[in-house]
């Protein structure tokens, strides 16, 4: 299952650099790498229908548990079998539908890249390997959403889309890890074989369903998925609606079984937010005129559909879940091609100028309209045994407060989705625009023979759902172990399910036939603010937040910064030195009355430094300073530093005199009365601190000093009798080859800075 | 323990910190100077009491500890170098710009005027 990943990886390099030469003909070799992927699932299926998964581990970084675990069971082997054999479809669909262009290559590459995460969300085993390919799949989204990148529009849906979807992800990555830590490990079958009970369970499966919302555009997260309709109709079709939205309702599906009875939240949440976002995105579909985001809006309905048949988490709803994941593959990807085609062909895809086209169009719409009614729910369709199953289950009861919820809001979503279902067909292919034909040419074979494939399983699964039955029980039964015997049928006889298919239609009749009251109710109804202004919002608030916090953090000024750095580098060893330090036993205020005299003066030399207000007085009380050292080095036995020391500070000197020839001969500026005191304040504690350190480290001496190893080694060793050169040059060279360079980078510094020419302009 | 030397060293950081707070570039360096010098003094001090020059002759009686004032004498050189840089940076500042004062930093100061409102991006 891994060399097909490496497969698309493989065929997206080979797409990008094949782009330019084969121009829209790449994608068919892009599409090479999913026809793959079919054949070899379709080799793996009858074991894995019988009940037998296939699992396969690549040992990666065993030390660190991380493991390669990929595992193709019955539900992995429906949702990738859509993932690839959509993927060949699509990519067949777009080789008629791009033109000629630099972003070809570019879009093909992505699309095969984004199959092959897609197969790998399906295919992993392990959740922090389910992590990166959900991460894949978000990125190469964020990519395709904005492929067109002259368009801001196009850059700023993909923004958003990246935003919701990546921002969901790293919640997620956070429920996976306490997931994998309670449990013990981070294998997903072993984790729903033997579910962990620990309290950290319930916030893993919190931030999981954050992500899982997110990705599939769940109520409140939804406004991402209409927005990315920017991208090319291709991507729409395989990312947007077919794919990659699935992957949080996969997710759900997976986990649901395992947790939906056991954690209390579950159930509840994903159920009321599935039901919400079915009949929000319902409701607004019938508004939208543009013929895409009038299907997108019903894909954030249908999606809110599955997650809540999944999360409910029992066999019959799971099943009716898989039945649904199926057959809405089928029919959604089928009308966004067929969008396409009318968006290629007539040159709009706005409702109100479009009318008839099923007389330029005969093919197209015949396509559209099969679509349109497996979408709507109607008998001898794939979708309608599915939806018979789920209101079965829906009547059926056993869930408490929530069975009349359910019942309803399934009732009156599907009644808006068959009212959507309608005013598309009709109002583009049937009648519509006064019943005026529109005009367009007929679609190349490749535009439409994908579509029409697509079309022809719907029937084909609708005449003969024992067909269905095929993938769609092993897929329910790997997910619930008590889902066996569960079958979906075309006919179950009159039953209440039945009642409730015919009200869902009937009412969505009623909707479609009164839809322009309908409309006026919409825009009286405008309670809620849309989506995509809460999300301008809040990217407004961030940007706000993140300048007060910059503006506070990183204010540019260097007295500031200094203090802060000062102030923390004193706080933090003075709270040990508080807490742990002794004090000497003995004290000593001077070794000899002339280190007494010397220290004064030294003492007096750094304040004239500090007070000094001309830059000459200043830097004359510095050589006061270092002289003083120098002599307090002598008196201390150090007469290699004093000498030094006297060298290095009348060089310094010298220097600082060369220089300050050109400055004015005062400090400049007089800072205000407040940062005068704050200066002086941490100068202060500065001082205070390196006092009480001095007098504690002096005598917080143990052990013996190296340097007795030092001076027994200086002379036979080195044949020094300095030991203090001997160190230098000798025991520690590499030290005095690092100063060494440092002077020379120093050198080389002032060089450049003297020597190099001034800009006027700057 | 020295109890002056202790002070001294203190004092000179004291002058060092207050120094380098300003916003003349000149300050500054003198203040790095001065922290540099009461640095070396530290070192110093940590070595313990003081002693004869670590000078192996033969002669008996207390060697003053002859490792800090190697790490000394590195750190009075490199401080050297670090002043004449700096003052190569006073100097071309002072070409450039007629003066030597730190200004802030003018992007960071305009996102602190956009936070407060005051301008838009």
């Amino acid at each position: 299952m891994l060399i097909l990943i490496l497969l698309h990886a493989l065929a997206a390099l080979t797409a990008l650099a094949l782009g330019r030469r084969l121009g829209p003909r790449v994608f068919l070799v892009a599409a090479l790498a999913p026809l793959v992927s079919v054949g070899l699932l379709a080799g793996r299926a009858p074991g894995v229908l019988d009940g037998r998964p296939v699992d396969e581990a690549l040992r990666w970084a065993p030390s660190l548990g991380l493991v390669a675990a990929f595992r193709l069971d019955g539900f992995a082997l429906l949702v990738g079998g859509l993932v690839a054999g959509i993927g060949v479809l699509v990519m067949v669909y777009a080789s008629a539908y791009f033109h000629r262009g630099p972003a070809v290559g570019r879009a093909a590459a992505l699309l095969v890249a984004f199959a092959g995460a897609m197969l790998g969300i399906v295919l992993a085993d392990d959740l922090l390997l389910i992590y990166v390919f959900w991460e894949l799949t978000s990125i190469t989204s964020y990519l395709l959403i904005g492929i067109e990148d002259q368009k801001g529009s196009a850059r700023a849906a993909a923004l958003h889309a990246l935003l919701v979807t990546g921002g969901g992800g790293l919640a997620m990555l956070g429920g996976f890890v306490l997931l994998g830590q309670e449990a013990g490990t981070y294998r997903l079958s072993e984790i729903l074989a033997a579910p962990p009970s620990g309290g950290l369970v319930g916030p893993a499966l919190a931030l999981i369903l954050v992500g899982a919302f997110t990705k599939s555009a769940q109520f409140p997260f939804h406004g991402w998925l209409p927005g990315a309709m920017s991208a090319p109709t291709p991507i729409s079709a395989y990312l947007h609606s077919a794919t990659m939205v699935k992957a949080g309702v996969y997710l759900i599906a997976r986990l649901a079984p395992a947790f939906a009875a056991a954690v209390a939240f579950w159930r509840p949440t994903v159920v009321l937010v599935g039901l919400a976002t079915m009949l929000l995105g319902g409701w607004r579909a019938l508004r939208e005129t543009d013929l895409k985001l009038l299907l997108a809006y019903g894909t954030v309905s249908q999606l809110g559909f599955m997650t809540t048949l999944f999360g409910v988490g029992l066999p019959e709803w799971t099943f009716a879940g898989a039945a649904i994941l199926l057959t809405h593959a089928l029919f959604k990807a089928a009308l966004f091609m067929v969008v396409g085609i009318v968006d290629h062909q007539a040159g709009t895809r706005d409702l109100r100028h479009l009318g008839v086209l099923w007389r330029a169009l005969p093919m197209t719409a015949a396509v559209a309209v099969v679509a349109a009614a497996s979408m709507a729910g109607l008998p001898l369709l794939a979708t309608f045994p599915a939806k018979e199953f789920a209101f079965e289950a829906a009547l059926h009861g056993g869930l408490g407060r929530l069975d009349p919820v359910l019942a309803v809001g399934l009732v009156g979503g599907s009644a808006l989705t068959a009212a959507y279902a309608f005013r598309f067909a009709w109002g583009a292919f049937i009648g519509g625009r006064g019943a005026q034909p529109t005009t367009a040419k007929p679609p190349a074979r490749a535009l439409l023979g994908p579509a029409l494939v697509l079309s022809a399983l719907s029937i084909a699964l609708g005449v003969a759902p024992v067909l269905a039955d095929k993938v769609v029980a092993p897929a329910a039964q790997a997910l619930h172990a008590d889902a066996s015997g569960l079958h979906l049928a075309l006919w179950h006889g009159i039953t209440s399910a039945l009642v409730a298919s015919a009200i869902a239609v009937g009412v969505g009749v009623v909707l479609f036939v009164r839809r322009y009251a309908v409309v006026r109710l919409q825009r009286r109804l405008q309670v809620l603010p849309p989506a995509s202004a809460v999300y301008a919002r809040a990217i407004e608030r961030l940007l706000h937040g993140a300048d007060l916090v910059t503006g506070f953090v990183q204010n540019g000024s260097l007295p500031i910064y200094l203090g802060v750095i000062l102030l923390t580098a004193v706080m933090l060893p003075a709270a040990h030195l508080v807490a742990g330090g002794s004090l000497p036993q003995q004290w000593v205020v001077a070794e000899t009355p002339m280190q007494a005299l010397v220290t004064v003066l030294t003492i007096g030399a750094a304040i004239g430094t500090a007070v000094a207000a001309r830059r000459f007085v200043a830097v004359l009380f510095l050589g006061g300073v270092g002289y003083g050292v120098a002599v307090l080095f002598v008196i201390q036995g150090a007469p290699d530093l004093a000498l030094t020391q006297f060298l290095v500070e009348t060089l310094a000197l010298v220097i600082f005199v060369l220089v300050l020839r050109h400055l004015p001969e005062r400090f400049g500026g007089s800072p205000s009365r407040r940062s005068h005191v704050l200066r002086l304040a941490v100068a202060g504690i500065v001082g205070v601190f390196v006092t009480a350190f001095a007098l504690v480290a002096a005598a917080a001496r143990t052990g013996e000093s190296v340097s007795e190893e030092f001076l027994a080694r200086s002379l036979p060793e080195a044949g020094g009798r300095n030991v203090v050169n001997v160190i230098l040059v000798d025991f520690r060279a590499i030290d005095t080859l690092g100063e060494i360079t440092v002077l020379g980078v120093a050198a080389l510094g002032v060089a450049a800075l003297v020597r190099t020419k001034v800009d006027d302009d700057t | 323990m020295i109890v002056l030397l202790a002070v001294t060293v203190g004092a000179l950081y004291a002058a060092g910190v207050y120094l380098l707070l300003q916003r003349t570039l000149t300050r500054i360096v003198i203040g790095l100077a001065v922290l540099a010098h009461g640095a070396n003094l530290l070192l110093l001090l940590a070595g313990g009491r003081a002693g004869r020059a670590p000078i192996v002759d033969g002669e008996a009686g207390r060697v003053a500890d002859p490792l800090p004032q190697a790490l000394a004498l590195t750190a009075i050189v490199i401080a050297f170098g670090v002043s004449a840089f700096l003052l190569a940076l006073a100097h071309r500042s002072r070409r450039q710009t007629h003066d030597d004062i730190v200004q802030d930093d003018v992007e960071d100061r305009r996102i602190a005027r956009m936070a407060r409102g005051e301008t838009h991006r």
